[in-house]
């Protein structure tokens, strides 16, 4: 059939069982967003308040269900808004697809209005990306999009696509999904390249067992690609096979059950006594999905110093990039352990676990009588909030505090900036996450800092009738900050202190939803409580002590167990 | 470990854009390319990169496992020195302004087996074929004369004997095998 470039997008993207795009619209876009308006029975499309949210939200609603997030944007500032979303999408590996319009073939390379390079801008942080320039390809390009969007280690994945393609017309054969490895350019790269991950090796395999067999004190990371490969499971089987402790790294959080009695807690820069003492002890390290990256291996060269590291990774390029290891294997984290599992006899190390568990799994924190807390909050969140929430967060102190305290049981519970640390993340997140989990509650845990930069999707939150809770840790500070500059930089407040507008309780009220103000345990419980039964988004903002610091630290390129506080 | 100049050869789609992906991978680990060559192959559809690069093995290995997470990258070999013909085309102008200068250049070109490939009043200028210690060789000579100007082309590297790029023919070693995850 005979179709315009925006209809051919639009049934590319149903033939992704797309039915849901976060978007803005704009000049070069709107041939797409005419055809959308005849679409809208099959493709919701979100209208979020800004592009970097539209593109959070895509992320988020990625990281939640495990499908392909999609959005849209106009060329020009609408495409460069994005950037910072494509980039928190690209570090932690989620997988989305932007759709990004650009100037008509005639215009391009002229400086016209609203003309930026986008495929030039964004090469850095996608795994690929493509400027439309013939219809022809058009319906070839989406579907390549979508396969190396999702295939071996997912990210994302940009299209830019001239105006005039969008209004050209051209043959276009329906084609189902599993066909599209068969014919045109993807068929052409599946022949070149398998797309699927790589089988690991038998051999590998049969290594890695004896010298599971061999070890004394083994430990076991976590990281995020047992979460991209939903692996979570079959890693508890193996942990448990194996009975060695498990440190969870901020990634990897919802890869294994944060209750579970072998999990020593988040390792890393504010990991847990437990889990950095444990990796610094170990005599053999296996490491699942987990790229080393500085906020773990804080200090590469003594990084598990008496252990022999063993690196599981489906991507080939990361052995050995952060951390020397004695031995590895390429694949996906799911096959890998399927084949392993079964290959170890049971086995029991009481007495190593013994002296993991001698040491906290959690940080204690005081309570101050009288005010509230972070602690308060988030032990009130665990107690009232249905088991299976959703929490996203901004990034800074609330993030580490939030990921510390919160037990996550299945992959994508959080959502959270890991790898890039993009501030004002976790709305848009909440926003993705919340449309693709109508059944869930989402919380999103943010600081004043963080909030205040994205705080405008609340419209979003607001006009879609979200019922997402969100709770500002609000110090008055950018407390992760402040924190650095109280220990290293001489309490030297530089440009940190928060006091300022707006007032968030009146703010939410503004948006059009319920705000609250807690300043101790009761005022929150009461206002979480009601958040909770009222089924509708709300802001509760929580007056925190600006002193109040993420304990234990580590600081940057030091020796993981060099605690610079307890 | 050592850093040396490494030769990497990668074959590529011969399109729009590979080369800044390629070339931005460089820059963006840190890593300053010292020689570039590019051109099609007998497919017209495939262009072949030659990068010289100074890192060490382990450097090298995770730079070519980078290479080959693009889609637009076919292949990549790291061609060890003691393994590889490499070779550029070097031209150099330089100042002649009589007879005798002309005689003692040509004699100098026809040790090094380079040619004259143009003459002026003034100037001659040498295309001479080679690696880079045949060309730095050739170049000092000629400085007294007065180089004028002076142009490689990049050196571009083949691997000895019956060994090639292609994945069906090439040696087998463990990071060499296929293409890395997409």
């Amino acid at each position: 059939m005979r179709l315009n470039g925006a209809k051919i997008l639009l049934e590319c993207l149903l033939e992704q069982d797309v039915d849901t795009v976060f978007g803005y619209p704009g000049g070069t876009i709107l041939n797409v967003y005419d055809e959308l308006y005849n679409y809208g029975d099959r493709i919701h499309h979100i209208l979020t308040a800004h592009e970097q949210g539209a593109c959070h939200a895509a992320d988020g609603y990625a990281r939640s269900t495990g499908k392909v997030g999609v959005c849209f944007s106009t060329s020009g500032p609408g495409a460069t808004n994005m950037v910072t979303g494509i980039a928190t999408a690209y570090l932690d590996s989620s997988p989305i697809v932007c759709i990004t319009c650009n100037v008509s073939l005639p215009l391009i390379g002229k400086d016209s209005f609203q003309e930026v390079d986008i495929t030039g801008v964004t090469m850095p942080i996608t795994k690929c990306n493509y400027l439309v320039r013939d219809i022809r390809h058009l319906a070839d390009t989406v579907r390549e999009a979508f396969a190396i969007a999702r295939s071996g280690r997912p990210g994302p994945v940009l299209i830019d696509i001239v105006k005039n393609v969008t209004a050209e017309e051209t043959e276009f054969e329906p084609l189902p999904r599993q066909e599209h490895g068969t014919s045109g350019r993807l068929g052409e790269l599946m022949r070149r390249y398998d797309f699927k991950p790589p089988e690991p090796d038998m051999d590998d395999i049969r290594k890695l067992a004896d010298m599971i067999r061999a070890a004394q004190r083994p430990m076991l990371i976590c990281g995020g690609g047992v979460v991209r490969a939903r692996a979570d499971r079959l890693f508890r089987d193996f942990a448990h096979k194996i009975d060695a402790p498990v440190a969870i790294t901020v990634m990897g959080a919802g890869g294994f059950p944060g209750q579970d009695e072998l999990t020593t807690g988040m390792i890393g820069m504010h990991g847990s006594q437990a889990s950095n003492m444990a990796v610094d002890e170990c005599d053999l390290l296996i490491a699942v999905g987990c790229r080393f990256s500085d906020r773990v291996a804080l200090k590469p060269a003594t990084f598990a110093q008496r252990a022999q590291v063993v690196q599981i990774d489906i991507d080939r390029a990361e052995i050995n990039k952060n951390v020397e290891t004695a031995h590895h294997i390429v694949g996906d984290a799911r096959r890998v352990l399927e084949l392993l599992t079964p290959m170890v006899p049971q086995l029991t190390h009481p007495e190593w676990k013994k002296q993991v568990f001698s040491r906290p799994t959690e940080t204690e924190y005081d309570e101050h009588p009288g005010s509230l807390t972070p602690w308060q909050v988030l032990s009130t969140i665990t107690r009232l909030a249905p088991d299976d929430a959703i929490i996203s967060t901004d990034v800074g102190q609330h993030q580490m505090w939030a990921i510390q305290h919160f037990h996550f049981d299945y992959p994508g519970q959080l959502l959270t900036s890991g790898g890039f640390g993009t501030m004002g993340f976790g709305l848009g997140a909440a926003i993705g996450a919340q449309v693709g989990h109508p059944e869930k509650r989402v919380i999103h845990i943010t600081g004043d800092g963080g909030f205040r930069m994205n705080c405008n999707e609340l419209a979003t939150e607001q006009y879609y009738r979200l019922p997402i809770i969100t709770v500002v840790f609000n110090n008055g500070t950018l407390g992760m900050v402040r924190q650095w500059q109280n220990l290293i930089y001489h309490q030297h407040y530089s440009q940190t202190t928060l006091d300022r507008a707006p007032d968030f309780v009146l703010l939410a009220q503004a948006y059009g939803l319920k705000g609250y103000r807690a300043t101790d345990v009761h005022e929150f419980e009461s206002a979480f409580r009601d958040a909770l039964a009222s089924g509708s988004g709300c802001v509760i903002d929580c007056a925190i002590d600006i002193d109040e610091m993420v304990r234990p630290m580590v600081g940057g390129g030091e020796h993981i167990t060099h605690f610079m506080i307890d | 470990m050592n850093a040396t100049r490494n030769t990497l050869a990668v074959l590529v789609d011969n399109e729009a854009g590979v080369l800044s992906r390629v070339a931005r991978l460089f820059s963006g680990k840190g890593y300053n390319i010292e020689s570039l060559a590019v051109g099609t192959t007998d497919e017209p559809e495939i262009s072949r990169i030659t990068i010289e690069v100074v890192a060490d093995d382990k450097q090298i290995n995770l730079l070519s496992n980078q290479l080959r997470k693009l889609i637009c990258v076919h292949s990549v070999k790291v061609l060890k020195a003691e393994h590889a013909i490499r070779r550029e085309l070097v031209l150099i102008k330089v100042m002649a302004d009589n007879f005798g200068k002309r005689n003692e250049i040509i004699q100098i070109a026809n040790i090094f087996r380079a040619s004259i490939i143009d003459v002026s009043k003034s100037s001659l200028t040498i295309a001479v074929i080679g690696d880079e210690s045949k060309a730095e060789a050739i170049q000092n000579l000629l400085k007294e004369f007065g180089i004028l100007e002076l142009v490689r082309t990049g050196m571009v590297a083949l691997e000895r004997g019956q060994y090639t790029i292609d994945e069906q023919t090439k040696e087998k070693g463990e990071f060499d095998y296929g293409k890395n995850v997409l």
